[in-house]
């Protein structure tokens, strides 16, 4: 057996998952239908697409706290743009996606020449993105397209009645581009090099200010491409809307095996961190009897969970380094 | 010694002097202080009295961050004592066992923070995001979904009554500030934990047990977050296990930041930080005071915090020495040319290393 120790907690995400959902299924035999499957895919579409920009942000070993205004932005600025003006809901999106690239590049760009933590420059981001939207409007405001009907309407009826959604397949579309982003471009190899140690990097010759500013331009763009499709789904922009999501997809990345320090981890852990998180609140739906609040207790268990085993796996390989070594 | 402290502080005085010269243009009446009613009441003791849970949650997290940690869950930490406080003075439990219990509800919390952060090594950020998910489902199972109402008038004393006509709430800041600043100060702790802060292993090597001082700064940070979890139960008189604190670690790390304190741990103020959560507050009352439209509260507030933090920012000081430093090294040069009279040697060279950080 010569699997590679880094692969570990990617598989262990991948079992509990699997694991998880064998457990529902036993109990809820309907859990296994098309439908939960689409539903399950339908619900998290936002939440996946943003964690794939999250996880690029910490795969470099920074953090973006702007990303869950910057959704509930999106969603506002659409509903408004389109409300007040002829514009092509698709031309609107181009828009939109130029704005919130932009904006994560301005991050960027203050987390490096001003040297300033990503934490607190990205918490002013939220304030910032959370405060455009509430100038915008402080009411939420339905879409009325017939554009958007289209785009609502939009699936593809699996055996057994389930729906896969557009935006569920958009949000698969991105976890497939983020991990070949991540896996095989340049840009990727300088994300982890920078998650490993800025000097490092910057001895490896990674552009270490041009990465940086990429990394979040990035997850700007994610965060606007998510706000696209959770406007879709709610049909309406609401500034209020998300709330918080930055650290669901944090923690649906460290679920996924990313470790939080940088420098190692797999686009596709997130999207089982993501679906691990999702399949909770649907078994609390299908129990009936559970309150809602165990949702968060029972992801906060996990998120200790995968943290205990990622510590003892890191554990495990250094030895096995130094074992090598002696 | 207090001309040296003053220094550090005073980017955040001149900070918090500028705004409330600020709102001032607007709001002209923004000095006034009244004594009606046997308390005193105006805009500046609205904002000291509103301040109050931040202000409490950055003296612990102030001492966090000196180690290089960060707490993330003192607002959901906030929303379980306050539920736990709530439901033990609702089943007749007296006020003092409710204060006492929700006090260790707090110190336990810090405790599990701690040990993970220390004993277990998880980063200070993910253990403390574990407590902040999973706590908000506590403190909901304690009020089991709901507003758990009181109306114990001792308990609700915290957080709307007065003492000498200053508001409770502001009492409890100012002596748990100047409490943990005391004890940081005249014993060796501030300096342990500076030490901590700034190289661990490095500490350890030294003989100081970093392990039991991390602990001890979350359960410190529990502490304090439990008065201020008190402070916001009492003031509404129930305990909300959904809005408790919501989002308001973000402000305490703000406050603590935008008190000079480095992310990166080492040297700290709890002072700074305690003016920093007023410099919030101020921006928070006084763009309401000064009449903009509650839409612009975010925008305004997040412009201002990143003026403050990019005048701050270690970069710009950097450029700023080397400028200096540039200057100094030119004039040094024309002064070679001269006579060689001068001392030649003075003008340390400067690494390349040292300037471009």
């Amino acid at each position: 057996m010569t699997i590679n120790t880094r692969l570990y907690p990617l598989l262990a995400t991948i079992a509990i998952f699997v694991i998880a959902y064998a457990l529902s299924y036993t109990q809820f035999p309907a859990m296994l239908s098309t439908r939960v499957v689409g539903n399950l895919l339908t619900d998290n579409a936002y939440l996946g697409i943003v964690a794939v920009g999250m996880t690029i942000v910490i795969l470099s070993g920074g953090i973006d706290l702007s990303v869950g205004s910057v959704i509930a932005f999106s969603g506002v600025f659409i509903a408004v743009v389109l409300r007040e003006t002829s514009l092509h809901p698709l031309m609107v999106f181009a828009l939109l996606l130029v704005l919130s690239t932009a904006f994560g590049a301005a991050m960027g760009g203050i987390i490096h020449w001003l040297a300033m933590p990503s934490f607190i420059v990205t918490l002013a981001g939220m304030f910032l993105a959370r405060g455009a939207a509430y100038m915008l409007t402080i009411d939420s405001v339905p879409i009325a397209h017939p554009f958007y009907d289209l785009l609502q309407g939009a699936y593809w009826l699996m055996p057994g009645k389930g729906r896969l959604t557009l935006i569920g397949v958009a949000m698969l579309l991105t976890v497939a581009v983020g991990a070949l982003i991540a896996h095989r471009t340049r840009f990727g190899a300088s994300v982890f090099a920078l998650g490993g140690g800025e000097q490092a990097a910057r001895l490896m010759g990674a552009k270490v200010g041009r990465t940086t500013v990429m990394i979040y331009a990035f997850s700007g763009f994610m965060a606007g491409l998510s706000g696209i499709v959770f406007s879709i789904y709610t049909g309406s922009g609401y500034p209020l809307a998300t709330v918080g999501t930055e650290l669901t997809a944090i923690a649906a990345v460290v679920i996924g095996g990313t470790i939080l320090t940088g420098g190692a981890g797999y686009v596709v852990g997130t999207l089982f961190g993501v679906l691990t998180m999702g399949l909770i609140q649907t078994y609390i739906v299908f129990d009936g009897s559970l309150s809602s609040w165990w949702t968060k207790i029972v992801i906060g268990l996990l998120l200790l969970l995968f943290i205990l085993l990622q510590k003892g796996l890191l554990r495990l390989s250094q030895s096995r380094i130094s074992a090598g070594h002696a | 010694m207090i001309g040296r402290s003053l220094l550090r502080l005073l980017p955040q005085i001149v900070s918090l002097l500028a705004l409330i010269g600020l709102v001032s243009v607007f709001f002209p009446t923004f000095l006034q202080i009244d004594f009606s009613d046997g308390r005193l009441v105006g805009p500046m003791i609205d904002i000291v009295k509103r301040g109050a849970p931040v202000a409490l949650l950055a003296v612990g997290m102030t001492l966090v961050i000196a180690t290089r940690g960060i707490d993330l869950s003192v607002g959901t930490v906030m929303a379980i004592c306050g539920a736990a406080a709530a439901w033990a003075v609702s089943s007749g439990y007296g006020t003092v066992p409710s204060l006492i219990l929700a006090l260790l509800v707090g110190l336990a919390a810090g405790l599990w923070n701690g040990i993970l952060v220390s004993v277990i090594g998880i980063q200070p950020i993910v253990a403390t995001l574990i407590l902040m998910t999973a706590g908000r489902g506590i403190a909901q199972l304690i009020t089991e979904g709901r507003i758990l109402t009181f109306s114990d008038p001792d308990f609700a004393t915290i957080g709307s009554g007065t003492l000498f006509g200053v508001p409770f709430p502001v009492v409890l800041w100012l002596l748990t500030g100047i409490g943990f600043a005391l004890m940081m100060r005249w014993t060796a702790l501030g300096l342990l934990i500076e030490s901590v802060g700034i190289n661990r292993r490095a500490s350890a090597l030294i003989g100081i047990n970093a392990r039991v001082l991390l602990i001890a700064v979350y359960m410190a940070s529990g502490l304090c977050a439990a008065i201020a979890g008190l402070v916001v139960t009492a003031d509404i008189r129930g305990a909300d296990a959904n809005n408790a604190g919501l989002w308001l670690e973000l402000d305490a790390i703000l406050a603590v930041v935008i008190g000079g304190n480095s992310l990166l741990g080492g040297r700290f103020s709890i002072t700074a930080s305690i003016l920093g959560a007023m410099i919030i507050q101020t921006i928070d009352t006084g763009i309401l005071l000064a009449g903009f439209p509650s839409e612009y509260n975010l925008v305004i507030k997040a412009v201002l915090v990143l003026t403050i933090l990019v005048v701050q920012s270690p970069n710009l000081s950097a450029q700023w020495l080397w400028a200096r430093q540039a200057l100094a090294r030119r004039r040094a040069l024309r002064d070679e040319a001269a006579p060689q009279s001068g001392p030649r040697m003075t003008e340390r060279p400067v690494p390349e290393s040292e300037v471009s950080r």
